[in-house]
């Protein structure tokens, strides 16, 4: 009996095996990747951005079809063409961006594709208890008749899990959980995969932070390119062996600041006062900060709280209610995108793909787009395309931007390569002024890297940097001052990061210590501001 | 009183109105249910064109209207399975298979009336049906409302009865649920295993289906045979409907009845000494009026919002 | 040549051949005598002299509406609109032939200008609606198409009509205005070197100048263009007016080059085929007067075929919708490149 279940406690419940994935545009995802789950463990995934963990995952949930390969899970080789046939061998997936209808209600979204009804109709009654009685089996509490947009991340993802095991799934895969949770939120969910794995669950848990593979799994599989490298037993493995292994060489994130100008800088950017409200909710809530010349003024907090739409009233993209931005001394209140860059403003955006660049047009048409009408490459009516090119060789030569041809499309680069071309262009115009939002998210290490130089080089020649960054580790790694955002408002300034601990900030990023705001103002801008 | 206000404020004029509404309102219902799933379906023009012309042949042929009906109802379907196919299966971006459909609608529609009844402009040679009128027992009886809605062609009162249905659909039954989620977040529905493609195909058919209908009322209801774009424009009018409803399907008919005013309005004015090219002009003035004044959100040059 | 643009070749061929396919099947079920009558249909434009400079005059205005349509395209907005810009490009085209006395080049010049302007006008009104109003420029132009057309058709009918003339036609046009003829066989005329200028100019627009760029990227990705600091809302209303201006100057130049007095009742189509140059030209300017001369020789040889078989030049369409949705279909043949891809991946692999 005691070998029996011995046995089967190692039995294989997922194989997969061999698995080649070649997508369109000729990336290789996964090439050959063998990968082998146990029943009831927590297997970790991990590998770098673009190392093929989630291609792989989608190939496990039928929402891509790999070229080569098979998938046996209870032993028995499966063919899984459509997430319902994942759903069918008990697979069940918690998506990095939320797979949820954002104007139905929590029960809507968790019963959806298996709906309880009488006759045609659509029983909502039925469906909020169902969803009530499975919260509280499995701890995960919800309002089921609140709507999705109404609730925080943290709940959304609840009802992500929910959704899964709704339908029966005891495999269940969770993309980088916990990228967009606080640390509070976090210890939540981990609590909830350990006592899930109690029941009987397995779980499959793809991160690339160390910290939580080591503290969370009993297994880890490494990926590099698209290849596995190798399945540890957690315990008898150290995160740098991991990390050696997802990278081929050792990672060490040391502070690499700028050095502190010796005088306070001359302002380059100034905030003053911003307020926004938009459907209702105050976003952002008298935001006042600073930046100074050569300096990296670093901006921490959960995603969410206020930081994409500070970077969008600073540069231009939406209004604001109230309030003022300053660029260079001068005004840049209510101008357009344009008119402030023309004061000296960069910005590399969040979402690059969107924002960022014309993933169709070329490696050149994406490099002039902050100065096609500008000497050398416009003499104000038409480009000049010598120009364009000499200034494109330039720039792919010294941002090493790895491509055979300036005319190749910038969508068809690696993600990596995609930002090079990003920053190339923003970094390029001699720019005063750079707001950087999280300038190395889904980056490899070796371009976080180079990003992380080109940053603190820009300061060297008087540049004020405003860094936007979800991961505190590198925030603070990299700012001379920093600021704390909760729901909209600085909610603590630290005028020095040098002996600032993780913890301490974590407690102002989840809301649960501040500063007097008036006294965040007063340090930060060394006067009240009237 | 002046000639036209006494027409306006008459309860005949009102009848009009419903009855001029009809086809606007049974495209424009189509239109939500399509967009509600996240398809854009600009080949509601061609959709009620086709339809037309072949609720009358079959009617025509069968000397049954409610064949037509039915022959009419099932080309808007197919139709919509058409567009489904290229949009769904062979990617095609979706308002350019539909300008395809429009276009093949309005000349194929002339093609085949050649074919069948020898000529290009209508169909008067073809022995079609007309479909029905209804009176309402009761109601009909009571003063104004009997003279308004009392007297109506059934498919007049099937374009009401269709406002209802297709609110309870969307918002009551678990398959309008469904047909929701896809629309707001396919990778969502796609994730929990509902097949983002059928639901849109089955959106494309009753949106067709709906066209259909309109379709139909135009040669069978609404006058008595078929003649050439005698949709002129109404597919789109009701997108603008749909729009300006807020993609509801109670908000799509009141939008509707607006455009039915317009369109009543001209044809009253018609008999008046006003060049007909003017009248015919407001329906669509109108429409851009409205998409103007309902857009409402003034945008700043610089800016610009995708919302 | 990239594997991409032998791959887009590859496909349009593919489409127009399967649309051909199609058009002789559905020929077949109404004719008699399909294989004939497709035969007139393939080799009328050939067919004569006549025939030949007509299938070559009718690539002067798909071209024109080509244009228009591929600038706006490029800019990523819909434009529906060439139908009835070009229809009133060509009424005050008319207006001014008719009313204005001036000197021969100068005349002709004027109207040409007033065609572009009333072009430009039904360009401009969709791209505000757009950019101030944020609607939909697609339902704008094609409610607009309407209005022009009645409008149109409502100064020709009050104020321009030829009273002697027992159809409703305008006056002829003042000789001063006309785009001379090269020859008697054909209606060839002058026009076509304002035609390869604009098709020129057009190309300059879009590839060699910043405000082109402008365009193109808007076109691309409009919240990149925003984040750029492209006016994006300046652009789109400018792309309107241009390309509006182009399709109502084609208008115009099919007045003065070919009719010389008003005589459509309905209107042409031209618009709706521009959007088919468009599609099969990529938007590329240089590519519209290719596009434009195999859409005239469907049109001519339908025509041919209506006037000697008993099949109507409405076929046509069939092919035409093919066409367009086959071009723009991005799965069609899409498996054929993916296995491409894959071969030619596996061949770098086994390489190195």
């Amino acid at each position: 009996m005691g070998a029996q279940t011995q046995a089967r406690a190692t039995d294989p419940i997922l194989l997969m095996k061999g698995i080649t994935k070649v997508y369109p545009n000729g990336l290789v995802a996964n090439s050959n990747v063998t990968f082998e789950v146990r029943k009831g463990e927590i297997h970790a995934l991990v590998g770098e951005n673009g190392a093929g963990k989630t291609t792989l995952m989608k190939v496990l949930f039928g929402l891509e079809k790999p070229d080569e390969g098979s998938i046996f899970i209870r032993g028995e080789e499966v063919k899984i063409s459509s997430p319902n046939d994942a759903i069918r061998y008990g697979v069940g997936m918690v998506h990095q961006h939320f797979m949820l209808a954002p104007s139905l209600t929590v029960a809507e979204n968790i019963v959806l594709g298996a709906e309880p009804r009488r006759g045609i109709w659509f029983d909502r009654r039925r469906a909020e208890q169902m969803c009530r009685e499975l919260g509280e089996k499995y701890g995960l509490q919800v309002d089921p008749a609140a709507r999705i947009s109404d609730v925080p991340v943290g709940i959304r993802q609840r009802v992500e899990i929910l959704k899964a095991l709704m339908r029966g799934s005891d495999i269940l895969v969770l993309d980088e959980p916990t990228a967009v949770l606080t640390p509070q939120e976090t210890e939540e969910l981990f609590e909830a995969l350990k006592s899930l794995k109690e029941m009987g669950h397995t779980i499959i848990f793809i991160s690339h932070k160390l910290r939580e593979v080591k503290e969370l799994s009993d297994r880890v599989t490494v990926l590099r390119s698209g290849r596995v490298i190798g399945t540890r037993n957690t315990d008898q493995v150290t995160v740098e062996e991991i990390s050696r292994m997802m990278v081929g060489r050792d990672v060490v994130l040391r502070p690499m600041r700028p050095k502190a100008p010796a005088g306070p800088g001359e302002v380059k950017l100034l905030v003053n006062k911003l307020n926004l409200v938009r459907d209702g909710t105050h976003v952002l809530k008298d935001v006042s900060l600073q930046v100074r010349a050569g300096e990296i003024l670093g901006v921490a907090g959960v995603e969410g709280n206020g930081q994409v739409e500070l970077v969008e009233v600073i540069t231009g993209l939406s209004p604001c209610d109230s309030g003022e931005v300053w660029v260079c001394g001068q005004d840049a209140t209510g101008k357009s995108p344009g008119e402030i860059r023309d004061m000296g403003l960069s910005h590399i955006p969040q979402d690059r793909m969107i924002f960022g660049v014309a993933s169709n047009a070329s490696i050149s048409e994406n490099l002039i787009s902050n100065r096609y009408n500008k000497a050398p490459v416009s003499n104000g009516f038409s480009l000049n395309l010598k120009a364009i090119s000499r200034l494109s060789q330039e720039l792919i030569g010294k941002f090493d931007i790895k491509t055979s041809s300036a005319q190749q499309a910038v969508g068809t680069l690696s993600g990596g390569n995609i930002q090079k071309v990003v920053i190339a262009r923003e970094f390029s115009t001699g720019p005063q002024v750079i707001i950087a939002n999280q300038p190395t998210r889904g980056i490899d290490i070796g371009a976080t890297e180079s990003v992380h130089k080109y940053l603190v080089e820009a300061t060297e020649s008087g540049t004020a940097v405003l860094l936007i960054c979800a991961d505190l580790n590198e925030v603070m790694s990299l700012s001379n001052r920093l600021i704390v955002m909760y729901e909209g408002q600085v909610v603590a300034y630290f005028d020095e990061v040098e002996g600032l601990t993780e913890e301490e900030i974590g407690l102002y990023m989840l809301g649960l210590k501040r500063q007097e705001p008036d006294q965040v103002t007063a340090s930060m801008m060394g006067r009240p501001v009237e | 009183m002046h000639p036209l206000l006494k027409a306006v404020f008459s309860a005949s004029f009102a009848a009009s109105i419903l009855r001029v509404t009809t086809p606007i309102l049974f495209a424009s219902l189509g239109a939500v249910v399509a967009d509600l799933s996240g398809v854009v379906n600009i080949a509601l023009e061609g959709m009620m064109l086709i339809s037309a012309l072949m609720g009358v042949i079959a009617s025509a042929f069968t000397g049954s209207a409610w064949v037509g009906f039915l022959a009419g109802v099932a080309s808007g379907i197919l139709v919509g399975l058409v567009l489904g196919y290229f949009h769904l299966k062979l990617r095609t971006n979706v308002i350019l298979a539909g300008i395809a459909l429009n276009l093949l609608a309005a000349q194929g529609t002339v093609f085949v009336l050649y074919a069948v009844a020898h000529d290009k402009g209508v169909s008067s040679s073809l022995p079609s049906k007309v479909m029905p009128e209804v009176q309402l027992p009761i109601i009909k009886d009571i003063p104004v409302l009997g003279a308004i809605i009392g007297k109506q062609n059934i498919l007049t009162y099937l374009s009401l009865i269709a406002v209802v249905v297709v609110y309870l659909f969307l918002y009551k039954t678990s398959f309008g649920l469904r047909l929701r989620a896809v629309g707001e977040n396919p990778d969502a529905a796609d994730s929990v295993g509902i097949s983002v493609h059928k639901v849109r195909f089955i959106a494309l058919a009753i949106s067709g289906a709906l066209a259909g209908m309109g379709g139909v009322h135009l040669s069978m209801g609404y006058v008595s045979w078929f003649s050439r774009n005698m949709t002129s424009g109404r597919g789109y009018i009701a997108l603008a409907a749909k729009a300006l409803g807020r993609n509801h399907p109670i908000g799509a008919f009141l939008a509707s009845l607006l455009f039915g005013v317009t369109d009543a309005l001209s044809n009253y004015m018609q008999s008046l000494r006003v060049p007909g090219e003017f009248v015919q002009m407001i329906p669509y003035v109108v429409t851009l009026v409205v998409l103007a004044v309902y857009s409402g959100r003034q945008l700043k040059w610089g800016r610009f919002s995708n919302e | 040549m990239s594997r991409n643009t032998w791959f887009e070749l590859l496909r349009t061929g593919v489409a127009i051949a399967a649309a051909l396919t199609i058009g002789f099947v559905v020929t077949s079920l109404v004719s008699e005598s399909p294989v004939e009558a497709f035969g007139y249909f393939l080799k009328g434009p050939f067919t004569s002299i006549r025939r030949f400079g007509s299938f070559l005059e009718a690539a002067v205005p798909l071209t024109f509406t080509g244009l228009a349509v591929s600038l706006v395209f490029s800019a990523g907005q819909f434009n529906m609109g060439a139908e009835g810009q070009f229809f009133i490009g060509a009424v005050a085209a008319t207006a001014a032939g008719v009313f204005l006395d001036l000197p021969p080049v100068i005349h002709t010049i004027v109207c040409l200008a007033a065609g572009m302007i009333a072009g430009a006008i039904g360009g401009f009104i969709p791209g505000v609606l757009k950019a101030r109003w944020n609607a939909s420029e697609l339902v704008a132009s094609l409610m607009l198409n309407y209005v022009f057309l009645k409008l149109g058709m409502y100064l020709i009918t009050y104020h321009l009509r030829d009273p002697s003339a027992g159809a409703l036609v305008s006056l002829p046009l003042k000789e001063s205005s006309w785009l001379p003829q090269f020859t008697r066989t054909t209606k060839l005329h002058a026009g076509i070197f304002v035609m390869f200028l604009v098709v020129f100019l057009c190309y300059y627009f879009l590839y060699r100048t910043s405000r082109g760029y402008e365009a193109r990227m808007t076109g691309q990705n409009l919240s990149f263009a925003r984040y750029s600091g492209i006016p994006v809302l300046k652009v789109i209303l400018l792309i309107q007016v241009l390309g509006g201006a182009v399709a109502g100057l084609g208008g115009a130049v099919e007045m003065l080059g070919i009719y010389r007095r008003f005589q459509w009742q309905a209107s042409p189509g031209y618009g709706f085929d521009g959007v088919i140059i468009a599609i099969l030209a990529r938007n590329n300017p240089l590519l519209v007067p290719l596009a434009a001369v195999f859409l005239a020789y469907l049109r001519v040889g339908a025509d041919v075929m209506a006037m000697y078989a008993d099949v109507s030049a409405e076929m046509v369409s069939i092919i035409q919708a093919v066409i367009i949705l086959l071009v723009t279909a991005e799965a069609f043949l899409a498996g054929y490149r993916h296995r491409l891809t894959l071969k030619e991946v596996k061949q770098r692999a086994s390489a190195s």
